[in-house]
């Protein structure tokens, strides 16, 4: 090919000069983005959570979150939405692929001219939430395109789990199944292997949207980040400087951080309270001292009364240790831990579990003196003498009754007392057919532990559970239920009982009427029952769990009048503070529902413990 | 006569890029050449440094304008290399179909540059337009017309969309249908064959000696491409050839451009025709918890314009510690240039240059 051409052949282009130029008369004729086209970004407001993960994300740094007084956030979210800025943005869709909702989109659009480089700055939205900007085609002209003026319905590159930057599944956590479990209180849950936990922990985004909703306020983050980074010590250092009790936490804990999780909006959050679990049950107890630096704790030589040794006492005991206080917690039962020794039943939280996390509380220093009751061993007044302030947080042990007619037959009981009798080794009457009555948690936990018992003396599971709210809206977690459901309980949801049927004074069952609604309009607990539909459960026992109440055995002794009161409660400030500056309150009894909010309110007291001897406000 | 220095870009109606040389000139005659870069630079190597695994991958398909496709390919190539990611088999064939595309696009944009420069203005239209079709073909696939942002570790961002390999299919028929008519008006044009004969010619000692890779080393009658020294993707599935030339000046290299064109609109075709089912993408881990393990890795790929090569070390951050980039415009640009210049007329030093298909921005980086 290297001889020179000959010919006149290169003339044959002038053909071109009769055919149809290929230029497309711009704006005149239009060429359509394709439908993957990445263009000007789409926000679905309504589904943002605020997260803030397309600005970590974005090489560029153009995405910055701005603030949005108007919209008011739900929990676990913020009502900060992603601002662009188009002087920076190189469209690559990072933001698309890490977006946890799949709100973030981007559009076929890419059109703004304009001589202010301010208007290059755009909160994305979507035709959904902003009609005034997302306009339809009749309304629509290439000749005014820019940010303000966009074509509605013009998705181009859109999100797809199969692609995107974050795993949408958790790593799933090893059980015993149904079968076996539920003959023996042997734990449940398995817990992670390093290279399980590592794994999961390696799914957090960290948005911190779940530190937000947790009472506790724990640096979640953190010592998820430090559980990938196998950083164990770390991680511990990070969950005590807001959580004293994290074995418990890792395994009963309510997680509202992870209903906040924003990997949960398509997949499934990550398991957060797992981690904890695996971080505290994987550093020896003799290494917590040092590794806390706790070893030695200078006093200063005041001393604090706590009375109750559930989580708000044992917080505050041990934060106000921290602080260089002495504490003295007083326990009425045998055994410290409150409603969570004998409330929760051993297959879901192991004794031994509970002793670590109270024995590192001991071993700082806490004093704990257990079958001793404030009001009758010892008057709340002669502590008031000894100490310098006293912290009372006596939660709720005394089962409520429905009191309908036959409840008070000797085979009628109450799940909180039999719980209790359980964890201190007594024996409860169990028969073959049991009905309980309740739909929260100690309903499940009582009816999962008669289970247990029913199969040691039966063999067989014949147990059911009704109570008032339908199934959607049972107070009980929905894995309890689950896992209740998995072990053989019958569910009878959205019934209430009439009375309980007696023969030859022996129970043979409940009539139960069907609960047409719970609430009524005002949000108050007013059930309206249907007086024509009902039924039978049949049972030779009942057990109700259908709420707990205060014991104020504590009062006596001439405490009880001289406090302020605010309606029916006690009147106590923002630290749990009552009238008598000395006197505190805490956890259930001022507020719950769980163990982690106990806690917060024993960070607060402690606080104001604190504020009260130190400055005598 | 008096010897004069003449600064040759970068403004300069024969200068493609932002480079520019120092002619050393007697009469029309050139005495010496030296490459004067550094216009382009924005500090690639470095910025990666500066940012995590992830957010490199925007990046780094702007080192090259042309043809960012081949600069994503080696990313990610040694990405996976050094955090041990595996690529699914469908993944490995749409990245080669869609190397080749680039490839296409670029040699018909490289196409434009040449006989633009040259005065042939109407085959640089037909060859813009027939990149354009290449373009469309690309906006489809990844939603982006010149930054594609495609090739990722771990395998490719999306899926094929619907109907997507007939479309490629028509869209190179319909090129290819003008080839007679590039060959009549460009290549086989006696006025294009005096322009191009014997400019900028290398004997095959001295593209070895001067580290020439690509089309330059190839005109001079070395089959030497990485896709079938070290082949990856999905290159040694399929069978094609290297097309060489003897004569190792300008009008040999651009013919090799041309059979290169042909042979990877061949190449498409075969790789469509076994393209196997199934995932095109293996998660990597949360960019935001992504450590790759400490090494260092050196991969290379055949670009458009020659071997292409990435050294990268991780000392098992979440950033890479440094990375290198070795470009085929790098020696033809500078060194290549520099020595073939010498003793050619100052009407064909844009020839000579565009001829080296040296793209600047892979010189600067």
């Amino acid at each position: 090919m290297n001889k020179k051409p000959k010919s006149l052949r290169p003339l044959k282009a002038i053909k071109y000069l009769f055919k149809k130029p290929k230029t497309l008369r711009y704006p005149f004729e239009l060429k359509e983005p394709s439908e993957r086209y990445r263009g000007l970004h789409l926000n679905n407001w309504d589904k943002c959570t605020g997260c803030g993960n397309c600005a970590d994300i974005c090489p560029n740094v153009a995405i910055e979150m701005k603030e949005i007084p108007e919209i008011k956030p739900e929990e676990g979210e913020k009502n900060e939405r992603p601002e662009v800025d188009y002087g920076r943005c190189c469209f690559c869709g990072l933001c698309v692929d890490i977006c946890p909702t799949g709100s973030l989109r981007l559009s076929r659009d890419y059109l703004h001219i304009h001589f202010d480089p301010d208007t290059f700055k755009l909160l994305a939205r979507d035709e959904k939430t902003d009609k005034e900007h997302f306009l339809p085609p009749e309304k629509y002209s290439i000749f005014k395109a820019s940010l303000a003026h966009r074509k509605e319905d013009y998705e181009g590159f859109a999100p797809d789990l199969i692609y995107a930057l974050f795993d949408p599944e958790r790593i799933p956590m090893s059980q015993i199944p149904p079968g076996e479990r539920k003959s023996s209180f042997i734990e449940q849950v398995k817990g992670f292997s390093q290279e399980e936990a590592q794994k999961e922990a390696s799914r957090c985004l960290e948005c911190k949207l779940c530190e937000e909703v947790c009472p506790a306020g724990m640096d979640i983050v953190d010592y998820v980040r430090n559980i990938w980074d196998d950083n164990l010590e770390g991680a511990i250092r990070d969950i005590y400087k807001t959580n004293p009790l994290p074995g418990i936490c890792g395994r009963v804990c309510t997680h509202n951080c992870e209903s906040a999780c924003v990997l949960g909006h398509q997949g499934d959050p990550v398991s957060i309270r797992w981690l904890k679990r695996y971080a505290v049950d994987n550093i020896p107890l003799e290494k917590y001292q040092r590794v806390l630096g706790t070893q030695e704790i200078e006093s200063i030589g005041k001393k604090i009364a706590i009375v109750g040794s559930g989580p708000g006492g044992l917080a505050t005991a041990y934060y106000l240790r921290l602080m260089g206080y002495e504490t003295v917690v007083f326990e009425k039962l045998p055994k410290p831990g409150g409603m969570m020794r004998y409330g929760i039943p051993e297959y879901r939280l192991p004794y031994e579990d509970m002793d670590k996390d109270i024995d590192y509380i001991k071993s700082t220093g806490v004093e704990i003196r257990c079958n001793t009751t404030i009001g009758k061993d010892i008057i709340l007044k002669d502590l008031k003498e000894k100490y310098d302030a006293v912290f009372v947080s006596t939660g709720l042990h005394v089962g409520r009754t429905t009191g309908v007619p036959g409840t008070d037959h000797p085979d009628v009981f109450q799940a909180i007392e039999q719980l209790r009798k359980v964890t201190m080794g007594e024996e409860i009457k169990v028969t073959d057919k049991i009905v309980v009555i309740g739909g929260g948690d100690v309903a499940m936990d009582i009816a999962r532990t008669l289970i247990r018992l029913q199969m040691q003396e039966f063999s067989r599971v014949d147990i059911a559970v009704s109570c008032l709210e339908t199934r959607d809206i049972m107070p009980a977690t929905p894995e309890e239920i689950e896992e209740a459901l998995e072990e053989g309980i019958d569910l009878y949801p959205g019934w209430g009982p009439e009375e309980i049927i007696i023969e030859d004074a022996k129970i043979t069952g409940v009539v139960m009427k069907k609960c047409l609604r719970v609430f009524d309009k005002e949000g108050r607990f007013n059930p309206e029952f249907d007086a024509h539909e009902k039924m039978e459960l049949k049972g030779s026992m009942v057990v109700e769990a259908i709420g707990q109440g205060p014991d104020f055995t504590f009062l006596l002794g001439g405490i009880k009048e001289e406090l302020e009161y605010e309606g029916r409660r006690i009147k106590i400030n923002e630290y749990g503070q009552t009238s008598l500056p000395w006197l505190f309150l805490g956890g259930d009894l001022i507020g719950g529902p769980d163990v982690i909010t106990a806690i917060d309110t024993g960070h607060k007291t402690a606080k104001g413990i604190d504020r009260f001897i130190s400055k005598n406000e | 006569m008096r010897e004069l220095e003449l600064y040759f870009g970068p403004q300069h109606l024969g200068m493609v890029g932002n480079f520019s040389i120092t002619l050393k000139v007697e009469g029309d005659r050139i005495l010496k050449a030296t490459a004067n870069p550094g216009y382009l630079h924005r500090g690639f190597e470095k910025l990666m440094e500066y940012r995590t695994w992830i957010q490199n991958f925007p990046l780094v398909c702007r080192l090259n304008v042309i043809e960012p496709d081949h600069m994503e390919m080696v990313y990610a190539m040694a990405v996976e290399k050094l955090a041990g990611i595996e690529v699914p088999e469908r993944a490995q064939w749409i990245r080669s179909i869609y190397l080749e595309l680039a490839r296409v696009g670029s040699h018909l944009f490289g196409l434009w540059a040449y006989a633009n420069m040259l005065g042939f203005d109407t085959i640089a239209q037909w060859a813009m337009y027939h990149r354009d079709l290449i373009l469309d073909l690309f906006e489809e696939l990844t939603g982006g017309r010149v930054y594609h942002i495609y090739i990722w570790p771990g395998g490719v961002r999306r899926d094929f969309p619907d109907g997507f390999a007939n479309k490629i299919v028509e869209t190179l028929h319909s090129i290819g249908k003008c080839v007679p008519d590039y060959d009549d008006t460009f290549f086989n044009n006696p006025l294009f064959y005096e322009r191009a004969h014997g400019i900028g010619k290398i004997t095959q000692e001295e593209a070895k000696e001067w580290g020439a890779v690509g089309q330059v080393l190839r005109a001079t009658g070395i089959p030497y491409d990485i896709r079938k020294v070290e082949p990856y993707a999905a290159y040694d599935k399929v069978d094609f050839d290297i097309p060489t030339r003897e004569n190792g000046d300008a009008y040999s290299r651009i013919w090799v451009i041309r059979d290169e064109l042909i042979e990877s609109v061949h190449l498409i075709f075969k790789l469509l025709d076994k393209l196997p089912e199934g995932e095109v993408y293996n998660k990597v881990p949360n960019p935001f918890k992504w450590k790759v393990p400490k090494g260092e890795a050196y991969v290379r790929v055949e670009s458009s314009r020659g071997e292409l090569g990435l050294y990268m070390v991780s000392n098992g951050k979440d950033k890479p510690y440094r990375v290198h980039f070795r470009t085929p415009s790098y020696p033809h640009g500078l060194t290549i240039l520099e020595k073939v210049l010498v003793g050619e007329n100052i009407a064909d030093v844009g020839n000579t240059m565009i001829s080296l298909y040296v793209v600047a921005p892979e010189i600067d980086r």
